[in-house]
């Protein structure tokens, strides 16, 4: 018995529907009207505006000693204090906003740009895929924390050695989720007509393959943004990550470390900022994923 | 009337979406005796499953609105507490559900999956819904039953799987099955099977059946009476054979036509033009004008009840009915 | 099965030779001359290259890790620097502090977040939901070290409830080592919680909307039963993979907070070999680790193939 509904309907499309919105559109409508989304954004945008605008809301030198202030709790001068050596707290955090956004947002961008190139062409380049991925599996093998203390030990203080521990430590993470997700799509018929019909193999990556794994990559780019800051905050705290006298909020906690009975405040907000900061990125990310890949699933 | 095992009265189901509340049917009514056969007929997005979900509310509650009554033996389903609820489901009435694959829980195994609405209605221990699960195992005719009575649902056929389906669904031997699309995701031959042994169960156990399928030649092997949906409202009430005798309702026309008949010679079958409007889309008075060869010029924006039509019969369209009453 | 498990041994042979081998070129990378680390400050160039030629650092680079690989292959790490002592046994030594640390924190974490991810699944939407995964959320949210100096401000300086530092083992009394190790366990594991209460809510959101729970509401089970049964089962399966990897993940943050609460453990050798360039010991501990994590994801595979009947009978 053949299917009715096959029969009925099947002579003439229907009546066209009329699409006024491109996915992306419709995606960044839905992504605004997410609370958790839209709670994450202003928040950071806030951070971000804060950061940018440090020269005009501090007093410009973060670290610009005073032995006759120290240890000043917060107050109407010093809105979050001073330190051990006279230094004005807020200036600082605000100041250290810059090294910590700044070092979270190009670890996250240089891990989703490797991670991506080498997922693609694991997926790809079949030859390549188990070698690629033994060595993701082997520094997955470590979790990301450990593997940037090593590197960060390697490399010695500095600030670009922390992104480069931070980055390598979250490459292999963006390789294999781009990876998996540019298998599936390397077996859509899509794909298999653009090869049949010739097309070389960059131009396929390029066209069919990158596009369509750009979701889920920017899902992971976003919550890898949340963890390097806390990565660094915590390679700083261990005195291996952004070196003193650079204000990163973590080496601030440190710092404030030795004081935390008597002088509270010295670690109290940079650790609120680290929070703040971490859980705003966090907050968005969880929007993304709902808007664009619902079924992700990250690991840290 | 006291001997309805079912009443349906006026059921109309929402659901929420980005968009706010969007309707997915109404006017749903119909009733259903002790021991009858009702066939729901209609395309996909016609509100067939909605419809059958409804009965036991199994749509997910936060987001959906069901609306009217759904009276079992004078009870109405929609008013009863979650406890009388699941009282009721898989007891007196049971259901079969399409895709086998997915339906059946991957984790379990056969055994607990049948002996668990023993154990939940009829208060059976472990090894008495054990020895009873491969009773109804050998009922819906699994060979081997005591040994597949421990598989898992990936060692089975997709008819092994419906099979165990319908064991789980008369397990607690309901009043009532509901079957929603039964067989669509089987091959043809096993679809024959399945019916066949549907067909059997419904006799051996004097259970009232409701089937829902988008094939109209599949329901009208089965069922007593028909009850043809399209875009989310009932269109056509008739027995089978009255039915196929004159369709009242120009949809139901077009859908029996599109039935392969293997006598005639022609070389392609009739179709309907245009597709089912979305449901945000549908028109305001008849929602089948827009396709419908016989639209007149008020079928747009004249909102019709079912019409009575005489000999049980019913239809939301007028080109048949001269006696304008709706049906009481 | 048996088939599968050995298949599984067999593919985490290579992964531990690339975490061998990267971390032997890692550590050749870094900077410092162990010789000259040894020999002490000022000490003449002779010395120098006398104890160059005792490490074997004066041999091609290929034979160097030739001859690691062999130590390695007799559990061979080499030998500290500073410590006197060979870097397996230091190792060795102590191990119990980092896995018990691990340990009591993946005791904590397993149940709060498997059950915190399913209390609002079950709630989903509801106030419930929205309290339990804003609790989540602040857990991968809060830098751990952060709130360890907090906990010990409040718990040890102001409340004088806990102890602020050390380790008590095992053996001198259940109790006394459960009480030192709390508070970093419970810091450490904070993180841990909010990420897998995360991870369960949505596991179990997608479960739940699967047509086998619509399965079994029809049968008339109970909404709890059904997604306390038939809903998690089948979210346990990804739960389950992941907590190895949270026991990994532990162990990794157990650096940090064997630091701050003065754990004598594997991290705070690892940290304190880093300040002094103790290259051995920095080598041996992220090879040890290394290897452990390999292990532990073989097991989760193991484990899996156990619990998932797909997987067991194919």
């Amino acid at each position: 018995m053949t299917d009715a509904t096959h029969g009925v309907g099947a002579a003439t499309p229907g009546p066209a529907r009329v699409s006024t919105n491109s996915p992306m559109r419709l995606a960044l409508r839905r992504l605004m009207r997410h609370r958790s989304f839209r709670v994450g954004l202003v928040m950071l945008l806030l951070i971000v505006l804060l950061a940018w605008a440090a020269p005009w809301i501090t007093n410009g030198t973060p670290n610009a000693t005073s032995v006759r202030v120290r240890f000043t709790p917060p107050s109407l001068d010093y809105p979050f204090g001073t330190d051990n050596f006279g230094r004005d707290l807020w200036t600082r955090v605000v100041y250290g906003a810059r090294v910590s956004l700044w070092i979270g947002f190009t670890v996250a961008l240089l891990s989703a740009f490797f991670g991506g190139i080498i997922g693609v062409c694991a997926a790809w380049f079949r030859r390549l895929d188990s070698l690629l991925m033994r060595i993701m599996d082997a520094l997955m093998a470590f979790p990301a924390i450990l593997l940037a203390i090593g590197v960060s030990a390697v490399l010695g203080p500095q600030l670009s050695s922390v992104i480069i521990a931070l980055t390598s430590a979250y490459i292999p993470r963006c390789a294999r989720m781009v990876r998996a997700s540019a298998l599936v799509i390397r077996e859509q018929d899509y794909v298999e007509a653009a090869r049949i019909s010739g097309a070389s193999s960059l131009r396929i990556i390029l066209r069919h393959i990158l596009p369509n794994c750009l979701a889920p990559l920017l899902v992971t780019l976003t919550f890898v943004f949340a963890y390097a800051i806390l990565a660094e905050a915590t390679l700083s705290f261990l005195g291996i990550g952004t070196p003193p006298p650079h204000a990163s909020w973590g080496n601030i906690v440190a710092q404030g470390r030795d004081f935390a009975v008597e002088a509270w405040w010295i670690m109290l907000f940079p650790g609120l900022a680290i929070s703040i900061s971490a859980l705003s990125i966090n907050l968005m990310g969880d929007g993304l994923r709902d808007v664009l890949d619902p079924r992700l699933k990250i690991e840290g | 009337m006291t001997d309805k095992l079912l009443d349906v009265r006026d059921l109309a189901v929402s659901f929420r979406t980005d968009r706010g509340w969007i309707p997915a049917v109404d006017s749903v009514n119909f009733t259903l005796g002790e021991g009858d056969a009702l066939g729901i007929v209609g395309e996909s997005g016609s509100g067939k499953s909605v419809t059958a979900l409804s009965l036991l509310r199994l749509h997910a509650e936060r987001n959906t609105r069901i609306e009217g009554q759904v009276l079992w033996r004078g009870r109405d389903v929609l008013k009863l507490s979650r406890g009388q609820l699941q009282q009721l489901r898989g007891s007196e009435i049971a259901m079969v559900f399409q895709d086998p694959i997915h339906t059946l829980n991957p984790v379990l195994n056969i055994a607990d999956q049948i002996g668990e609405s023993l154990r939940i209605h009829q208060g059976m221990t472990g090894a008495a819904a054990r020895r009873r699960a491969i009773e109804l195992l050998d009922t819906v005719r699994i060979p081997d039953a005591a040994r597949r009575v421990n598989d898992y649902p990936h060692q089975l056929s997709g008819g092994q799987r419906q099979r165990v389906m319908i064991a789980i669904a008369i397990a607690c031997q309901p009043k009532l099955l509901i079957a929603d699309e039964p067989t669509t995701a089987l091959d043809v031959t096993v679809q024959a099977q399945i019916m066949e042994l549907l067909r059997q169960l419904r006799a051996d156990l004097g259970m009232s059946v409701i089937l829902i399928s988008h094939d109209l030649g599949l329901v009208s092997e089965f069922a007593d009476r028909v009850m043809v949906m399209y875009a989310g409202q009932p269109i056509e009430m008739a027995p089978v054979d009255a039915l196929f005798d004159l369709p009242l309702h120009p949809y139901s026309d077009g859908l029996i036509s599109a039935i392969p008949d293997l006598d005639s010679d022609l070389d392609r079958l009739p179709t309907i033009a245009g597709s089912i409007p979305e449901p945000t889309r549908r028109p305001a008075g008849c929602r089948f004008a827009p396709r419908c060869p016989h639209q007149k010029a008020d079928c747009r924006n004249t909102v019709l009840p079912m019409l009575e039509a005489g000999g049980g019969r019913a239809v939301r369209c007028t080109l048949h009915v001269t006696d304008k009453r709706a049906v009481a | 099965m048996i088939k599968l498990i050995l298949t599984r041994l067999a593919q985490a042979v290579p992964v531990m030779l690339i975490v061998a081998i990267l971390t032997f070129v890692l550590m050749k990378l870094l900077p410092g001359d162990p010789a000259v680390l040894l020999a002490g400050e000022g000490a003449d160039l002779d010395k120098v290259d006398a104890l160059r030629r005792e490490l074997g650092l004066d041999r091609p680079l290929l034979i160097q890790l030739g001859s690691w690989l062999a130590d390695l292959a007799r559990f061979d790490l080499g030998r500290s620097l500073f410590l006197n002592q060979p870097v397996a046994e230091a190792i060795v030594e102590r191990l119990p502090v980092t896995l018990s640390l691990a340990m009591v924190a993946f005791v904590m974490t397993i149940p709060i977040g498997i059950i915190m991810g399913m209390v609002a699944a079950y709630w989903r939407d509801s106030w419930v939901d929205t309290a339990v995964m804003s609790l989540a959320l602040v857990g991968v949210s809060v830098p751990n070290f952060w709130l360890a100096i907090l906990a010990i401000i409040l718990f040890s300086v102001t409340l004088g409830w806990l102890p602020s530092a050390g380790y008590v083992p095992i053996d001198e009394g259940l109790w006394l080592w459960l009480r030192s190790l709390i508070m970093p366990a419970a810091v450490l594991a904070l993180f841990q919680i909010g990420y897998l209460a995360r991870m369960t809510r949505s596991e179990m959101l997608e479960v739940m909307d699967q047509d086998y729970v619509r399965t079994a509401r029809a049968k008339g089970v109970s909404e709890l039963r059904t997604v306390a049964k038939h809903a998690f089962r089948n979210a346990l399966v990804s739960v389950l993979t992941v907590s190895g990897y949270i026991f990994s993940l532990l162990v990794g943050g157990s650096v940090v907070i064997e630091q701050i609460f003065a754990l004598p453990g594997i991290g705070r050798l690892l940290v304190q070999a880093i300040m002094a360039r103790d290259i051995p010991v920095v080598q041996g501990t992220m090879l040890f680790l290394g290897f452990m994590f390999v292990a532990i994801n073989v097991l989760v595979d193991i484990f899996y193939t156990v619990v998932d009947p797909r997987v067991r009978y194919d």
